[in-house]
């Protein structure tokens, strides 16, 4: 069985998340709406920093679909975190064109500076970490990812990861 | 449309897959299908049992088609040409898919509940290799209850995805499916949540091993053990067909399943009421006792039936290919 | 130097926006199209150009259209697949960062010719600044008229609409993209039907990579003969190189087919060679998937003959001694890279993004990912190559989609061409896990290793 992490915390969207949703399902034809449901699932991320059950159970009556549907696209894909993550999650390339120049040092090192093991959260709350596939930003590794943006840093060093990590800090005080 | 397969010649209507055109033919050259199901649309491709060659493509074009081709989900055309047991590539790919399908199979048929009704276990037999040559952990899961009725030991799964096909297509809303991807994936229904609707029972039907199993008569006893009979009622479910398959040890109904046919499909379905509800002789009107596939371990209790065709006996690359049936031929 | 088609204006400050990328010629090809050609007219500039699909299987473009049903009353997509994932391949998410518009002239175009009114570029999720940059650029061509209702006057409507992606590189094969563009999980269809009688919610579509689209740009600009006359053989017009690994000037170049592989590795204008004044050791040609070589094979043919980089040149010798052109996703090893390392981490990228529907990849992929790991860490037996080898091929050509193949290549061609590197690391287990072996015999001349 797969670990759920299961909340009791009732999940409302505001009105302003319910008109975006809207807006991605007038974008398919009539009846098509569940091919709304990754645009959304990334919507609900990003507003709650993780999928919970009660989030993809909503999603799912919206969509007029079954939550197993949403269920099973969720735990498909990658990006979707089912279970909370730090308010940055720092995504490492490690695959093979990366690797060789270098991405498994920065992912020793990030563990380190961060003193959390891949997937965990620091225990301030605002970092996670983990290694993904091919960032498709290969010639410029290594690279690595911010959600819930996505912003994007390549040619790491441990000196332009120490930069990043405070600047993240420094905004999440303001 | 004009087929042959292994040399059999058959004629079928268009839009015929070549699996059913050799169940037509029927005997040995029919190729074994995990995945499919005739009676739900949309499955088959899958497992990849049931590869065959297409030696050549039709009377039009000729050409053979490059690679083999999952045979449940490719019709036939006019003139086509079909290997199956007589391609030793067939032979070779086969095996191949029995062993992937068995890596991460526990090895402990003896004491699974599906023994003796396994499709993988009477695959396994007839097509693969004696030993395994995987040296790793295998996956392995918890088993959970879905409901009070029905168990789960995902451990066992091939991932055929027949019982998400009959949760979509015979009841009336799925509430189970697959989670994650790859050799993660997992039948689940995320949630502890209780599968159970009228028609669910007939995921055990489907299941072609003994990851979704009958909880109200799992432990009763081993299936060689018991006596099917074939029996129906009249039943109050409009979508029920109530013909079943019981299942007796001495006077007792110890299970209710769908009546199987000599491929294992449950000829129609039926509904929870009959399958789990109904367990006296007095709801049934018996008809007499079934007629069990020679296939089947159930028939003979042992795998003596498993013999190569006369052609691959005469023909010394296809001896070669299946080597390893004439050593069991010899071994049992 | 060979002409810049995509990207001769790369370098034009402010080239992401409507307005100079509309100065500097932009938008041509949809007044052309739109005002003086018909559909079918486009198609056949399209197939008169040669054009093969960038995205990997180098299917002729034009044909492709060509095959597309158009059954009365039932709506046609052009779905673009902007999902790039392939390991060393990062073409389309440089072209979509600096020229959104060209993608969005060349979706413009090609939805034209082949008569669809909505149309998506499916964007993998993880490209989230990408899908800001080309939802504001439609939004810019919409606001001009290039979008949308009536466009220029032609009474042409198309709406455009950028569809992101969940983190799965899987949903770069065709039927995938379009399964989860219908909010399903990525799984794989099985063919047929194909996606030109049966696609996007069941109707006729096409899906093609974001290369291709933009260089319907130029094709309708100077004319699919003029487009031919670029390149060599078969292998037509230019071609986006992403060159990625141990070299000294890693990036996308614009090349014209045909270019030597040697020029395009050494030569300044280009990757400059390999940093840090060490020698090449290896070469993957084109995305994770194709076969890798080692240096000497890489450059010259097994015939002695240059290599170049073209879809037959690459091609030449087959998968005995060539490689592939695949997404031209270019990979550089120098000597201090370990090969078996390597391709363990490629069968980790293929084991986990195998999709899990059929069980040769589901199961195959983590058995060599297994098997591959343990060698690398030393406890390798002498008897895995040849267990490696033959789970390669019990899963290549038997599954439900090519990401089978992509998975057994890499790993079947590793052992091929390094089967001694890989032998090392069994009979030196102790040292393998200190150092590497080094560049070997691997960029010897030719005939020593082939006599
Ligand atoms: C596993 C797999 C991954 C793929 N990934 C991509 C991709 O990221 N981008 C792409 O354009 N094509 C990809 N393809 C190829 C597509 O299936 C398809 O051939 C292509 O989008 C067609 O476009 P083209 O004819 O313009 O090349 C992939 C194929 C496979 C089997
Ligand atoms: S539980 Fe049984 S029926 Fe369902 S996918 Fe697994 S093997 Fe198939
Ligand atoms: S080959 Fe792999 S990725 Fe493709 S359908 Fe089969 S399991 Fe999925
Ligand atoms: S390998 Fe890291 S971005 Fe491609
Ligand atoms: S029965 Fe044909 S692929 Fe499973």
């Amino acid at each position: 069985m797969l670990s759920v992490q299961d909340t009791n915390m009732p999940v409302t969207f505001t009105p302003e998340l319910i008109s975006k949703f809207a807006d991605i399902v007038s974008r398919y034809p009539e009846g098509k709406q569940k091919s709304a449901l990754l645009p959304i699932l990334h919507l609900v991320q990003a507003e709650f920093g993780w999928v919970s059950v009660p989030a993809m159970d909503k999603v799912a009556e919206y969509l007029s679909i079954q939550p197993i549907e949403v269920y099973e696209v969720a735990s498909f894909y990658t990006m979707y975190f089912l279970k909370p993550q730090g308010k940055y999650m720092l995504e490492v390339c490690r695959t093979g064109p990366c690797e060789i120049v270098g991405a498994g040092k920065i992912m020793n090192y990030i563990e380190q500076k961060l003193g959390v093991k891949e997937g965990d959260v620091t225990e301030d709350g605002l970092f996670s970490w983990r290694g993904v596939e091919c960032l498709a930003a290969c010639g410029f590794g290594p690279v690595l990812q911010i959600s819930p943006e996505y912003t994007f840093y390549e040619k790491l060093t441990p000196e332009s990861v120490d930069t990043l990590i405070s600047d993240l800090k420094a905004k999440a005080k303001n | 449309m004009k087929v042959t397969i292994d040399g059999f010649p058959i004629e079928v209507e268009a839009g015929t897959t070549i699996l059913n055109a050799a169940r037509l033919i029927g005997g040995d050259i029919v190729p074994p299908a995990m995945c499919y199901y005739s009676k739900l649309e949309g499955t088959g491709g899958k497992c990849r049992t049931c590869l065959v060659q297409v030696s050549k493509g039709s009377e039009k074009d000729p050409r053979p088609m490059p690679k083999l081709v999952a045979s449940c989900r490719t019709t036939v055309m006019d003139g086509m040409e079909v290997k199956n047991i007589t391609s030793p590539e067939v032979i070779e790919a086969r095996k191949g898919v029995v062993e992937m399908l068995l890596i991460n199979h526990p090895l402990d048929c003896p004491v699974c509940d599906q023994a003796g009704e396994c499709h993988l276990q009477d695959l396994g037999y007839e097509h693969g290799a004696a030993k395994t040559r995987y040296e790793f952990d295998r996956r392995t899961f918890e088993k959970i209850d879905i409901g009070d009725k029905i168990q789960l030991h995902m451990t066992r799964c091939i991932l055929c995805y027949r019982c998400v096909f009959v949760a979509d297509q015979i009841t009336d809303h799925r509430i189970h499916g697959i989670l994650n991807r790859g050799d993660h994936s997992e039948i689940s229904t995320y949630i502890q949540k209780a599968v159970d609707n009228d028609f669910s029972g007939n995921v055990i039907d489907v299941c072609p091993v003994g990851a979704l199993t009958d909880k109200t008569f799992r432990f009763k006893n081993r299936v060689w053990f018991t006596k099917p009979v074939e029996a129906h009622r009249e039943c109050e479910n409009p979508k029920c067909c109530g013909k079943v398959t019981l299942w007796y040890k001495g006077e007792d109904v110890i299970r209710v399943t769908a009546r199987k046919d000599e491929y294992g499909e449950a000829e129609e379905f039926i509904c929870n009421t009959c399958r789990f509800d109904k367990k006296k002789t007095s709801d049934w009107i018996i008809e007499g006792p079934r007629k069990v596939s020679h296939k089947s371990v159930i028939s003979s209790n042992h795998y003596d039936t498993l013999k190569p065709l006369p052609v691959v006996k005469t023909n010394p690359v296809l001896k070669e290919a299946n080597k390893e049936q004439f050593e069991r031929e010899t071994r049992l | 130097m060979g002409r810049k088609l995509l990207l001769e204006h790369i370098n034009v400050p402010g080239i992401n926006t409507f307005d100079v990328y509309r100065s500097k010629g932009g938008y041509a090809a949809v007044e052309k199209a739109l005002k003086t050609l018909t559909p079918d007219e486009v198609v056949e500039e399209v197939k008169k150009s040669g054009l093969r699909g960038r995205g990997g299987a180098g299917f002729p473009t034009g044909m492709k259209w060509s095959f597309l049903a158009k059954p009365e009353g039932v709506a046609r997509y052009l779905v673009c697949n902007a999902d790039e994932s392939e390991p060393g391949t990062f073409k389309d998410r440089f072209l979509m960062t600096y020229l959104p518009h060209l993608l969005i002239e060349g979706m413009i175009v090609a939805s034209f010719a082949l008569g669809a009114k909505t149309s998506y570029i499916y964007v993998r999720g993880e490209m989230m600044p990408q899908i800001r940059i080309l939802e504001k650029a439609i939004a810019e061509a919409k606001a001009k008229g290039f979008l949308g209702k009536n466009i220029l006057g032609t009474g042409y409507d198309l709406e455009l609409y950028v569809q992101p992606g969940g983190g799965a590189y899987i949903c770069g094969e065709e039927t995938a993209l379009l399964e989860s563009l219908e909010g399903k999980r990525g799984n794989p269809r099985i063919k047929p039907p194909f996606p030109a009688i049966a696609g996007l919610y069941g109707c006729p579509t096409v899906v093609n990579n974001v290369e291709s689209i933009a260089a319907v740009v130029p094709i309708i600009n100077e004319g699919g003969d003029e487009y031919a006359k670029l390149g060599i053989g078969r292998s037509t017009g230019t071609k986006l190189i992403s060159a990625g690994g141990n070299l000294k000037n890693p990036g996308v170049y614009e090349i014209d087919l045909g270019l030597p592989a040697e020029e395009f590795l050494y030569s300044d204008e280009y990757c400059g060679g390999i940093a840090n004044g060490k020698r090449l050791k290896a070469v993957v040609a084109g995305g994770s998937s194709v076969p890798i070589l080692p240096a000497n094979l890489f450059l010259k043919t097994i015939n002695n003959e240059a290599r170049l980089m073209s879809y037959e040149s690459l091609a030449y010798g087959g998968f005995v001694s060539g490689t592939m052109m695949g997404s031209g996703g270019f990979i550089a090893y120098d000597e201090d890279q370990c090969i078996v390392r390597n391709t363990w981490n490629f069968a980790r990228f293929y084991h986990h993004e195998s999709c899990g529907q059929c069980s040769p990849c589901r199961e195959g992929t983590g058995w060599m990912e297994k098997v591959l790991h343990r060698l690398e860490y030393g406890h390798g037996k002498m008897s895995d190559m040849d267990l490696l080898v033959d789970v390669s091929k019990k899963i290549e050509g038997n599954t439900i989609c090519p990401l089978g193949d992509a998975a057994a290549w890499p790993v079947a061609s590793a052992i091929r061409h390094f089967r001694d590197e890989f032998e090392w690391h069994v009979t030196d287990a102790a040292t393998a896990v200190t150092r590497n072996y080094g560049i070997a015999h691997y960029a010897d001349p030719l005939n020593t290793v082939v006599a």
